[in-house]
C-alpha cells in the first residue's frame, strides 16, 4: 500500500449531474457521445454524477473514464484508463472509455510523446480513481452511519460486513458527487491488482475493424470546405508567385491563395517547425475537385535565402541557422567524410584513451552511417478547424495538443481560452505529430475562408515536407591489448544537422579508457523526432560494433556484453552512467534463456544486441534462414524490462511492432536529395517493409518485476537493427554498415 | 458532370459527379462512408481496398466511370454487426496498433479467404504485400488470418 498525496482540487470537478437531462454540455465530443462497445451489458444510465475530472459515475454503476492523453496507435487510449479503472476497483466490463479533450485545468501533460504516457500517469491515474473510490465509502459510511474504515470495495460494489450493508457504485455515486476530496488516498498493493497486468483488448477495436470514423481524416462537419496546400519543391526554395486564375475556374473550387504559417514577428516553438512557412492553398467542396485544381496551379519558386532565427524552447531562446543552397545526398556524404576527419567536441573522456590507443596491439576502426528518412503515418497530416471571430474549434490527430493551442493562439491573436482542440485518434504518429504546423494552417485557412475547412495532406505533400530523422554518421573505434583485451573504446558521431551521441549509456562506465565526441552540420533540410529519436540510430550502430569486436576477442557475444555490465555493475567508471547495469544484463540474460542461445540449430543465422532508451531495457536475438540465397527472418526473440506491464498483451503488440518497424527502416527505408529535391514522394519509391518480410515470428518476454511503469512506444525499435545487422553477418559473411542494408551505401546514393 | 447509380453495400445511390473521381473519393466525401482509408491516392499502400464483386481493389485507382453495374463492398458493409469471421479473429488478436490500415488489411484478407478458404503462409504473404502497416501488426495480420480461415 501506498499513501499519496491527492492533487485533484475543487476546479477539477464539473458538476454535471444533469448532462443526461440536456442541462450542462461541456463541449460536446463528436469522438465519443458515450457510444457503448459491445461488451457493456447495462445499459446508459439516466444520470452521470462526475466525482473528477477523470471519471463519471452513472446512477447504474457504468463509469465513464476520460482518457487524457493523445492515441496513436501505442494503446493509451485503453491503459490510461485501466489505471483509473483498477483504483477506483470496477469491473473493466462496467467502463465506457472517452477521449478527453484538452483540458489542462484538469489533466496534466497532455501529450503523446518520449514514452511517457504511463510512467507520467502512473501516480496521478491512480490517484483519480483511488479518490473517487474515497468519496464512494465517504457517502456510504455517511449513508449507513458507519465508519468508513469498515467498509470495503470489490468490482463496483460498496460493503460493510458488520450490518451486512452493500450498494452499488451507481446508487452512491449522487452523495459520493457532494463529498469532500480527500487530502490523501491509499494506493492498492501491487500483488493486490485485477485489472493491470490482465490483457485487455483495445477500446476502439470494434470500431477500427468495422471502419467507424474515428480519425481527424474522417472528421467532417456541416458547412464543411476541404483544403490542400502546394509547398515549394525543393529545401532551399520558397514561393515566388501563384496564379490560381485557372484553377479557381475548376469545378467546386472556391479559393485559391497563399498563407504564411506564421508572421514574421513570431518567434518560432519548439514544434513550430516547417521548412516552408509560405505555402498555396486550394480550397473546394471535395477532395478530388481540390487535387485537381491543385494540378493546374501557376506556381513560381526562388532560391530561399539563408536565414538565422531566434526560436523559443519553451521559454528559452535558441538561435538557429539556416544555410541557403539546393542540397544533395551526394553533398552530404561529403559532408560526412571531411567531418569525420576532423576533430570533434569531447562530450565525455574516462581515462587516457589516446594513451591506450598509441599502445594498441590492435585497433578495430568501423564507420556506419544511415540517411534521412519520412515518418510516413499511414494517416497522412489533417486538421479540422472552424475559426470565427469569436471562437476557434480544432479537431483532429495532434500529439503535443497543448503546446500547439499556444502557437494557434499567437498566430490569430486569440486567447487561449477561446481555442477548443479535440484529439481524434491518429493514423500513427512516430514523433511526426509532434509538430503541428498543419494546425496552424488550418486555422489560418478557416480564419481566411470565414468557414470551417479541413485541411488534408496528400501523401506527396506529406512525404516531402520534411521533419525527417536526420542523417547520423558514427564512427566506433576499440583497442585490443596483445592477450585481445579491451583496453580503450572511442565513439565518434556526427550528423545533419544532428548528432545521436549518447555519451554517458553504455559501454560508458564499463571501460577504463573511453572517449565520446561528437560534431554537426547545419541544412535546410527539416528535422524533427522519429520513434526513438538518435537511438533509432546508434544502438543499431553500436551493437554491430561490439559484435565485431566481440569476434576480434574471441567471445560470445551475450557473454562479452555481460561480463562489461558486470564491471560497469560492481566498479562502474565515472559517474554520469544513464544506465543501471544490472537490468541492462537482466534482459540480456532473459534473451539468452528462452532463445537457448547456447543450442542453437546450425541452419539458423543469429543476431543479438541490447539497448536501454526512454527509461527501459530490450535485448534481442534473431534468427535468420537462408532461403534461395535471401535471408529470411524466421524469429525474434525480445526481452523486456519496463517495470511493471499494465496491459500484457497490447504491450506484447506494441514490441513487435517495433521490432518489424526496426528491421523495416533498418533494412529497406531512405529519403534522398537531389538539388534539394526529394527523390521520393510516395511508396512507390520509398520502401517501407511489407508483409512478406516481417519476422515469420516474433515472442516477447517481459522481466517480471514491481518497478513503477516505464516507456515502450519507442525502447524495442532501435536495438533489432544492430541484431539484424549481426544475423546478415552470420548469414552471409558480410557486414552491413550503411542503412538502409538493402543497398548498403552511404545516404543510399 | 455526368449522372452515376453506384451500388454500395447492397444500396443503390444516385451521383452526379466528375466521371474520374476515384470510387475512395466517393466513398469519403459524396457518401459519408470513411471506413475506406487514403493512404497513398497510387494503389501502394492497400489503405483503400474495397471488394468490386467480390474481389479486392484499390478504390483510389478505381475511378466511378469504370464501376458500371458492379458492386461494390466496403467494410462498413462487410457484415451487419462487425461479425465476419475475419473481424472478429481482428477482435481475437487484437491485431490493430493505430488502426488505420486495417480496414484495408480485413478487406484483403477476406477477398483472399472467399477465393481460397485454406491459404498457406505463402499465399497468405503474397495476397497481403499490397497493405502497409506502418506499426509493424503483419505476424498478428496473419495469425488473425489462419484463425479465420479456420473458423
Amino acid at each position: 500500500m501506498k499513501t499519496i498525496k491527492t492533487s485533484i482540487g475543487r476546479r477539477s470537478f464539473i458538476k454535471m449531474s444533469t448532462l443526461a437531462g440536456g442541462g450542462i454540455m461541456l463541449s460536446f465530443n463528436w469522438l465519443t457521445s458515450c457510444d457503448m462497445t459491445p461488451k457493456q451489458v447495462k445499459a446508459l444510465p439516466k444520470e452521470w454524477f462526475e466525482l473528477n475530472g477523470f471519471l463519471k459515475i452513472g446512477d447504474n454503476g457504468l463509469v465513464t473514464i476520460m482518457s487524457p492523453n493523445p492515441e496513436i496507435g501505442q494503446n493509451v487510449k485503453t491503459s490510461m484508463p485501466m489505471l483509473v479503472a483498477e483504483e477506483l476497483d470496477v469491473d473493466w466490463n462496467d467502463v465506457i472509455v472517452e477521449q478527453a479533450p484538452l483540458n489542462t485545468s484538469v489533466f496534466s501533460r497532455q501529450l503523446a510523446g518520449g514514452s511517457q504516457s504511463i510512467r507520467q500517469g502512473w501516480n496521478s491515474l491512480r490517484m483519480a480513481g483511488a479518490t473517487a473510490r474515497t468519496m464512494l465509502i465517504q457517502a456510504a459510511a455517511q449513508s449507513w452511519g458507519v465508519a468508513a474504515s469498515e467498509i470495503t470495495t470489490s468490482e463496483g460494489q460498496l460493503i460493510h460486513e458488520g450490518t451486512g450493508n452493500k450498494s452499488g457504485y451507481g446508487a452512491m455515486a449522487s452523495l459520493a458527487a457532494q463529498q469532500e476530496v480527500p487530502e490523501e488516498v491509499v494506493l492498492k498493493d501491487l500483488n493486490d491488482f485485477k485489472i493491470i497486468g490482465s490483457s485487455k483488448k483495445n477500446v476502439d477495436g470494434t470500431k477500427i475493424v468495422t471502419g467507424q470514423p474515428l480519425y481527424g481524416l474522417d472528421y467532417r462537419s456541416e458547412n464543411m470546405l476541404i483544403a490542400m496546400i502546394v509547398h515549394p519543391p525543393a529545401f532551399g526554395m520558397r514561393l515566388k508567385s501563384l496564379d490560381g486564375s485557372e484553377a479557381e475556374t475548376m469545378p467546386g473550387i472556391k479559393k485559391v491563395f497563399t498563407i504564411k504559417t506564421h508572421l514574421e514577428d513570431y518567434s518560432l516553438g519548439a514544434f513550430d517547425n516547417d521548412a516552408f512557412n509560405e505555402i498555396a492553398v486550394v480550397v473546394g467542396n471535395t477532395t478530388w475537385e481540390v487535387m485537381k485544381a491543385k494540378e493546374v496551379l501557376k506556381t513560381k519558386w526562388e532560391l530561399a535565402p539563408a536565414k538565422k532565427e531566434e526560436l523559443n524552447f519553451f521559454g528559452r531562446t535558441v538561435t538557429v541557422e539556416t544555410p541557403a543552397g539546393l542540397e544533395s545526398s551526394t553533398g552530404h556524404q561529403k559532408v560526412f567524410e571531411e567531418m569525420a576527419k576532423k576533430k570533434g567536441k569531447v562530450v565525455r573522456k574516462d581515462g587516457n584513451p589516446e594513451k591506450m590507443f598509441s599502445q594498441a596491439a590492435k585497433i578495430i576502426e568501423r564507420t556506419y552511417t544511415c540517411p534521412f528518412l519520412a515518418h510516413n503515418t499511414m494517416e497522412p497530416m489533417n486538421f479540422y478547424a472552424d475559426v470565427t471571430p469569436e471562437r476557434a474549434n480544432l479537431v483532429g490527430p495532434i500529439q503535443t495538443p497543448e503546446i500547439m493551442e499556444g502557437s494557434i493562439a499567437k498566430r490569430l491573436g486569440m486567447d487561449k481560452e477561446k481555442i477548443d482542440i479535440q484529439m481524434t485518434r491518429m493514423g500513427g504518429g512516430f514523433g511526426r505529430r509532434l509538430y503541428g504546423h498543419f494546425m496552424t494552417e488550418a486555422a489560418v485557412i478557416s480564419k481566411e475562408m470565414g468557414q470551417p475547412v479541413k485541411l488534408i495532406y496528400s501523401r506527396e505533400d506529406d512525404m516531402t515536407q520534411g521533419t525527417y530523422r536526420p542523417a547520423y554518421h558514427a564512427t566506433y573505434r576499440a583497442a585490443l591489448d596483445k592477450k585481445n583485451n579491451l583496453i580503450a573504446f572511442h565513439v565518434k558521431t556526427g550528423g545533419i544537422p544532428e548528432s545521436p551521441l549518447a555519451a554517458n549509456r553504455f559501454p560508458a562506465g564499463a571501460i577504463d579508457h573511453y572517449m565520446a565526441e561528437e560534431w554537426t552540420e547545419k541544412s535546410n533540410i527539416t528535422v524533427g523526432a522519429f520513434r526513438a529519436p538518435r537511438s533509432n540510430f546508434i544502438a543499431g550502430a553500436e551493437q554491430a560494433f561490439l559484435d565485431e569486436v566481440a569476434e576480434a576477442m574471441g567471445k560470445d557475444p551475450i557473454d562479452f556484453r555481460l561480463e562489461l555490465l558486470d564491471r560497469a555493475e560492481k566498479n562502474p567508471v565515472g559517474k554520469n552512467n544513464d544506465y543501471e547495469a544490472s537490468r541492462y544484463a537482466g534482459v540480456l540474460k532473459l534473451v539468452k534463456e528462452k532463445s537457448n542461445w547456447t543450442a542453437a540449430d546450425s541452419s539458423i543465422y543469429r543476431g543479438t544486441a541490447a539497448y536501454f532508451c526512454h527509461n527501459s531495457y530490450v535485448a534481442n536475438v534473431l534468427d535468420l534462414e537462408m532461403q534461395n540465397g535471401n535471408p529470411v527472418v524466421k524469429k525474434v526473440y525480445c526481452a523486456i524490462d519496463c517495470g511493471v506491464v499494465v496491459n500484457p498483451d497490447a504491450a506484447t503488440n506494441l514490441a513487435e511492432g517495433g521490432v518489424v518497424d526496426g528491421i523495416g527502416h533498418a533494412m529497406y527505408s531512405a529519403i534522398t536529395f537531389k538539388d534539394g529535391m526529394p527523390e521520393q514522394n510516395n511508396f512507390d519509391r520509398y520502401r517501407l517493409i511489407r508483409h512478406s518480410e516481417a519476422p515469420k515470428e516474433i515472442e516477447v518476454h517481459f522481466v517480471d518485476n514491481q518497478i513503477d511503469p516505464t516507456g515502450l512506444g519507442e525502447p524495442p525499435f532501435p536495438p533489432i537493427m544492430g541484431a539484424m545487422a549481426n544475423a546478415l553477418y552470420r548469414a552471409t559473411g558480410v557486414r552491413h554498415y550503411n542503412q538502409p542494408f538493402i543497398t548498403d551505401k552511404p545516404l543510399a546514393g | 458532370m455526368a449522372l452515376f447509380q453506384l451500388n454500395v453495400n447492397g444500396t443503390t445511390h444516385e451521383l452526379d459527379i466528375d466521371p474520374s473521381t476515384p470510387i475512395l473519393w466517393v466513398l469519403r466525401d459524396h457518401l459519408n462512408l470513411v471506413g475506406t482509408k487514403y493512404g497513398c491516392g497510387i494503389a501502394q499502400c492497400g489503405a483503400c481496398t474495397v471488394h468490386l464483386n467480390g474481389v479486392a481493389v484499390r478504390s483510389c485507382q478505381l475511378p466511378i466511370s469504370a464501376v458500371g453495374n458492379n458492386t461494390l463492398t466496403t467494410i462498413e458493409g462487410l457484415s451487419e454487426k462487425g461479425e465476419h469471421p475475419v473481424q472478429k479473429a481482428w477482435i481475437e488478436h487484437d491485431v490493430p496498433q493505430c488502426g488505420y490500415c486495417q480496414a484495408g488489411q480485413i478487406m484483403s484478407a477476406s477477398a483472399l479467404l472467399e477465393a481460397n478458404p485454406n491459404p498457406s503462409d505463402e499465399e497468405i504473404e503474397s495476397a497481403m504485400n499490397g497493405n502497409l502497416c506502418r506499426c509493424g501488426t503483419y505476424t498478428r495480420i496473419k495469425a488473425a488470418i489462419k484463425t479465420a480461415s479456420n473458423s
